[in-house]
């Protein structure tokens, strides 16, 4: 992640302060920051949207094409993560410097959505054994500002939800073959379901307590972290553990507690953001990058 | 009970009832002028052709005082001057010097020889000492320090030789741009509110517990570090001035002792969190905003 050094002394400081509940900034170990959502940013993709959290900034891009399926999955469509960390994040990621951090990104969040009910993939097969439509989900990572994988699994749900798949038909051609057709409004389109679609939470462990959502300056005092696929209720898809440090066996539920509880609030206000946003006139400017 | 409140970029109304006309902005390769007769300032330049217009060499307001136009970037690298205060970063150990980033074009440097001894002792620096250098300040180790000289490639000299500077202990730093600060005679400061600030002319303020120590009034030059927790109370006015001075900056008001003190005051009806808002971090501003302007009205002068 991003080059942000610490002495000792600054290290005690976020220490002794989040053991009192009284964060850098006047949060406490359960407090998140703000976070400034808006979908529909990219107008050549299926689906698009942007997050700003403290002073993490994404764009997440889903276009879908035509694929084959999976021989063991044959009704099912496809789902790809794919994450690219931009230089201009951190100078470090220039050329294949971002590699591990994408790989190690995309590989959770492949975790986490293959499962059966996260996203259905039924409804992205088209003809079995043949044609299925197969969605690439692409995440750039603009600025670093601690809590990344928090602010992508928001910016990937909230981009799955704006994202729309064509209608298309399937006739019978000549000669036994079947023929797609797509159609030529291109409003024509059906939005996937992320009512299931979770959303990952970071419980990392500083000194004896734990904490959400923590900034730059706090994942380097951190060295164990629990993260976690949470659903709209409260189920756990997925989780991992992060960090080279240890985990005390008697913390781990009370962490993994937390986590189901944040996670159901962060869908909780994530839905909300996406009803008003789709509530609201077409002709609303989008705010952008101003 | 935590509060996730997620929202549109669109629905962020900033209030700018402060700002006055409209300020002539120009972007690096803007021609100013086509005028001869300016003499050109820090900036500008322009090119050897026959043409004589003056171009912009950075993004920034163009300033013209008589006939001597230039161009004051919005954001800029530090630039030292002698006596300045700086707080810097431990970059690098070398041989007989530390390198300390200071938010500068170049990394600055401190030498073995300017820090002071535990217990202010005077003698030549011995090989014991090299070899200890880690033992003092280590990489990433904040410190506070004089400037005293500003070599001629822009490389910044800095000292820690009166007990006032040196290692810092447990704070909290905040990063603004340099132009901020205002030059001032005095730039660490005991607030009333019961916390201790130093403004440093490079934008990194750092915030820290006033110490009570019965030893020196100066200080200790560092080297008593304590790692203990931080009362709560303290810990409270030390978050809440970060976040004032974190809002001041996002609307560019300079930043000095007074007008912390009266965003401060103007943050006591509020929640140490609350002030994460942008609303509340616009009326908090535009309050310190009215209340300088009211002192100005008073005084003739800062």
């Amino acid at each position: 992640m991003a080059k942000v050094m610490l002495g000792e002394s600054e290290k005690w400081f976020i220490i002794h302060g989040i053991q009192d509940d009284m964060r850098n900034d006047g949060r406490s170990c359960e407090d998140y920051r703000h976070i400034e959502v808006e979908t529909g940013v990219v107008s050549n993709t299926h689906g698009s949207s942007r997050l700003r959290l403290g002073s993490s900034e994404l764009l997440v891009g889903v276009k879908v094409e035509l694929g084959s399926p999976d021989p063991k999955a044959p009704t099912e469509g496809l789902i790809h993560f794919h994450v690219d960390c931009s230089p201009n994040a951190d100078p470090s990621f220039q050329g294949r410097g971002g590699e591990d951090l994408s790989a190690n990104i995309s590989c959770i969040l492949t975790r986490i959505y293959c499962n059966k009910s996260s996203i259905d993939l039924n409804t992205l097969g088209i003809i079995p054994h043949k044609q299925c439509w197969v969605v690439h989900v692409d995440v750039l990572i603009l600025e670093c500002g601690g809590n990344l994988l928090d602010a992508v699994s928001v910016a990937v749900k909230a981009a799955l939800h704006n994202t729309g798949v064509p209608n298309i038909q399937v006739t019978d051609g000549d000669e036994g073959t079947q023929e797609i057709s797509l159609p030529d409004d291109p409003n024509d389109v059906k939005f996937i379901n992320t009512i299931n679609a979770p959303v990952l939470v970071t419980i990392s462990k500083v000194g004896s307590r734990h904490v959400v959502d923590a900034s730059a300056e706090e994942e380097l005092c951190c060295n164990a972290s629990l993260v976690m696929g949470v659903t709209k209720r409260g189920r756990t898809t997925g989780m991992r553990k992060m960090g080279g440090g240890s985990l005390d066996p008697e913390s781990i539920p009370e962490m993994i507690g937390t986590g189901k509880n944040i996670g159901r609030q962060l869908h909780i206000s994530l839905d909300k953001l996406l009803k008003t946003e789709q509530g609201m006139a077409e002709d609303i400017e989008k705010a952008g990058y101003l | 009970m935590s509060n996730i409140t997620i929202r549109l970029p669109s629905t962020r109304r900033t209030q700018n009832q402060y700002e006055t006309g409209t300020s002539y902005l120009v972007t690096p390769g803007d021609v100013i002028t086509e005028d001869t007769d300016y003499m050109r300032g820090h900036g500008t330049y322009c090119t050897g052709d026959a043409d004589d217009k003056l171009y912009s060499s950075v993004a920034g307001v163009v300033e013209r005082i008589n006939k001597l136009i230039c161009v004051r970037a919005l954001k800029s690298r530090y630039t030292g001057e002698v006596g300045d205060i700086v707080v810097g970063r431990v970059k690098e150990v070398q041989q007989k010097r530390w390198k300390i980033e200071t938010n500068s074009r170049l990394d600055s440097i401190l030498q073995l020889s300017s820090v002071n001894l535990p217990g202010g002792e005077l003698r030549r620096r011995s090989a014991t000492d090299e070899l200890n250098m880690r033992s003092y300040l280590n990489e990433g180790d904040l410190i506070s320090a004089e400037v005293p000289q500003v070599n001629v490639d822009g490389i910044l000299s800095l000292h820690t030789r009166s007990l006032r500077y040196g290692k810092l202990s447990q704070g909290c730093l905040v990063i603004v741009s340099p132009s901020l600060i205002k030059r001032r005679k005095n730039h660490i400061h005991n607030l009333s509110c019961g916390a201790s600030i130093i403004l440093a002319n490079n934008g990194y303020i750092w915030i820290y517990t006033t110490q009570h120590s019965s030893q020196t009034e100066e200080g200790d030059g560092g080297f008593i570090i304590s790692n203990e927790s931080i009362p709560i109370e303290d810990r409270e006015i030390i978050c809440r001035l970060r976040n004032c001075i974190k809002c001041l900056a996002k609307r560019s008001v300079v930043l000095y002792d007074t007008s912390i003190l009266y965003a401060y005051e103007a943050s006591m009806s509020y929640k140490v969190k609350q002030l994460l808002d942008d609303e509340v971090c616009d009326e908090i501003v535009n309050k310190t905003i009215y209340l300088l302007q009211q002192a100005n009205v008073g005084n003739s002068e800062y």
